[in-house]
C-alpha cells in the first residue's frame, strides 16, 4: 500500500473503481460509482462520470487508468461514429465492443484499462459486453468491473437471477455499488446509472447520502 | 469474471492496485476462505477444505477448524506451517492459564495470546486467525486476529483469500439476531460462494457451531452445496 505522504503527487490518476451493468428483456442497466484517485491516497475527483456514452443507445464503463480509459473511449467514439455514417444505420453493440477491443489488444502493452461496454441496437436488444484489459471479449448476461468488483462477487452470484424487471435490475445494481463501495477504499462517492431501452436512455445519479445503507457491523 | 491478464504497463503505475487485486500479485501457501458468527447463546464458524502449494492441491480435504480448547476454536488461514505452529503453542498455553483458573478459560483470554505470538511475530509469520467459542461471561464471541497482529471483536468475520468476494454478501445478509441454524446457513452460502470465485478455496465446507452445551461438526460435501447463478 502507498503510504508515503507525497508519492500520490507524482502518481497516476486512476479510477480505481466499481463498474456493473445488467441486461433484463428490454434493456441494460449501467452503473458506476464517481472516484478518481491517486497512488491509492489522493482522491482527486468524487464525482467524475464512468459511464461514458459512446453513441445514442451505446454507453461504456471505464476502469483503470483514467487517462487510458479516456483515450480509448475517445478513439472509440470517433471511430463508432465514422462507422455508423459508413453503414447509415445505428452501430450494433457488438461493433462497439468490437472497436474497444481492437484498442486494447492492439495495444495491450502500453494500456491498462479495462471497459464494459452495453446498450441496446435493434438487432439482438439489449446487450453487455465486458472487454478486459488484454482485449478480451466477452458477452454476458451481467458483469462486474474495476477493483471494488472482487468484494461483490458473491453478492452478484447470489442475487442475480434471469428475468428480472428494470426495476429489480436498478436496485440490484445500486445495491451491489453500494456495498462496493462501502469495502474497497478507491472506491465512492455517488452513484451514476445509466437505463438503455429501444425507447432511448435515462440517466440518474444517485447522491451518497441517498444509497442503501447496509454496514450494521 | 473474464480472466484477466497483468499487462506490463500495470507494474509502471506507483500503485497498481485497480484491475489487479494486490493478492494475485504475492506467492499463497494456503489459499483459503474462513468466517465466524456470532448469535444469542454461541458461534458458528467454517471453513473450505483446500491446500496449495502453488498450483497442486495438496489437501482436499483440510480441517482448518482447530479446537484450542473445549468451548474455543481458531479457524486457521495463511500458512499452514506458521497457523498449525501458533495453534499449537497457544493451546499449550491455555491449558496451562486454564489449570491455574480452575476454570474454562475466557474467549477474550485465547484471542489475546494468538494476538500477543500474531504481532511479536509479525514479520516472520503470514496467519490471519478468526478465534471464536463460548464462554459463561460473555457468551458466544468472534475475535479476529488478522495478519500484522491486530485483535477486535466482531460479530461477523471471513478471511483468507477467498473472503474478498463475499464481504458484500456478508455485508448485505448479516443481520443481528439470527438462532444457529440461520447461522449456519448463512456461513455455508458464503463459503460457497467464495469458493466458486477462489481458485485457492474449494473442496468441502466444513462447520461447527458452539454453545454451552458443546462442539456439533458438520460437513457438507460438494454435491450439496448450495446452488448459485454463475455467469
Amino acid at each position: 500500500m502507498c503510504s508515503s505522504n507525497s508519492e500520490w503527487r507524482s502518481a497516476e490518476v486512476s479510477t480505481g473503481t466499481t463498474i456493473i451493468a445488467v441486461r433484463y428483456d428490454g434493456g441494460v442497466v449501467i452503473g458506476s460509482d464517481s472516484r478518481a484517485s491517486m497512488g491509492g491516497v489522493y482522491v482527486s475527483s468524487r464525482i467524475i462520470n464512468k459511464v461514458v456514452q459512446v453513441h445514442d443507445k451505446i454507453f461504456c464503463c471505464m476502469s483503470g487508468s483514467l487517462a487510458d480509459a479516456q483515450a480509448v473511449t475517445n478513439a472509440v467514439i470517433h471511430r463508432l461514429n465514422f462507422h455508423s455514417m459508413q453503414m447509415g444505420e445505428p452501430p450494433l453493440v457488438q461493433s462497439a465492443a468490437s472497436i474497444m477491443k481492437e484498442f486494447c489488444y492492439n495495444y495491450r502493452d502500453e494500456l491498462s484499462a479495462g471497459f464494459i461496454v452495453a446498450g441496446w441496437d435493434r438487432k439482438k436488444g439489449p446487450q453487455v459486453f465486458e472487454v478486459s484489459v488484454g482485449g478480451m471479449v466477452v458477452e454476458q448476461e451481467f458483469t462486474i468491473g474495476g477493483s471494488g468488483s472482487t468484494y461483490i462477487y458473491g453478492y452478484v452470484d447470489a442475487k442475480f437471477k434471469t428475468g428480472m424487471t428494470r426495476e429489480q435490475c436498478l436496485t440490484f445494481t445500486t445495491n451491489a455499488l453500494s456495498l462496493a463501495m462501502d469495502r474497497d477504499n478507491v472506491s465512492g462517492g455517488v452513484v451514476h446509472l445509466a437505463v438503455v431501452t429501444e425507447a432511448g436512455v435515462e440517466r440518474q445519479l444517485i447522491p451518497g447520502n441517498k444509497l442503501p445503507v447496509f454496514h450494521r457491523i | 469474471m473474464a480472466a484477466q491478464v497483468v499487462t506490463a504497463a500495470a507494474q509502471h503505475l506507483s500503485c497498481p492496485s485497480d484491475l489487479v487485486p494486490d493478492w494475485a500479485r504475492r506467492e499463497v501457501s494456503t489459499g483459503t476462505t474462513i468466517m465466524a458468527v456470532e448469535f444469542d447463546g454461541g458461534v458458528v464458524i467454517g471453513a473450505d477444505s483446500r491446500t496449495t502449494t502453488g498450483a497442486y492441491i495438496a489437501n482436499r480435504v483440510t480441517d482448518k477448524l482447530t479446537p484450542i480448547h473445549d468451548r474455543i476454536f481458531c479457524c486457521r488461514s495463511g500458512s499452514a506451517a506458521d497457523t498449525q505452529a501458533i495453534a499449537d503453542a497457544v493451546t499449550y498455553q491455555l491449558g496451562f492459564h486454564s489449570i491455574e483458573l480452575d476454570e474454562p478459560p475466557l474467549v477474550q483470554t485465547a484471542a489475546n495470546l494468538f494476538k500477543e505470538m500474531c504481532y511479536r511475530y509479525r514479520e516472520e509469520l503470514m496467519a490471519g486467525i478468526i478465534v471464536a467459542g463460548w464462554d459463561k461471561r460473555r457468551g458466544g464471541q468472534v475475535y479476529t486476529v488478522p495478519m500484522g497482529g491486530m485483535m477486535v471483536r466482531q460479530p461477523v468475520s471471513v478471511g483468507g483469500s477467498g473472503s474478498s468476494y463475499i464481504y458484500g454478501f456478508m455485508d448485505s445478509n448479516y443481520r443481528s439476531g439470527m438462532t444457529k441454524e440461520e447461522c449456519l446457513r448463512f456461513v455455508a452460502e458464503a463459503l460457497t460462494l467464495a469458493m466458486e470465485r477462489d481458485g485457492s478455496s474449494g473442496g468441502v465446507v466444513r462447520l461447527a457451531a458452539i454453545t454451552e452445551e458443546g462442539v456439533e461438526r458438520r460437513v457438507i460435501l460438494g454435491n450439496e452445496l448450495p446452488k448459485f447463478f454463475s455467469a
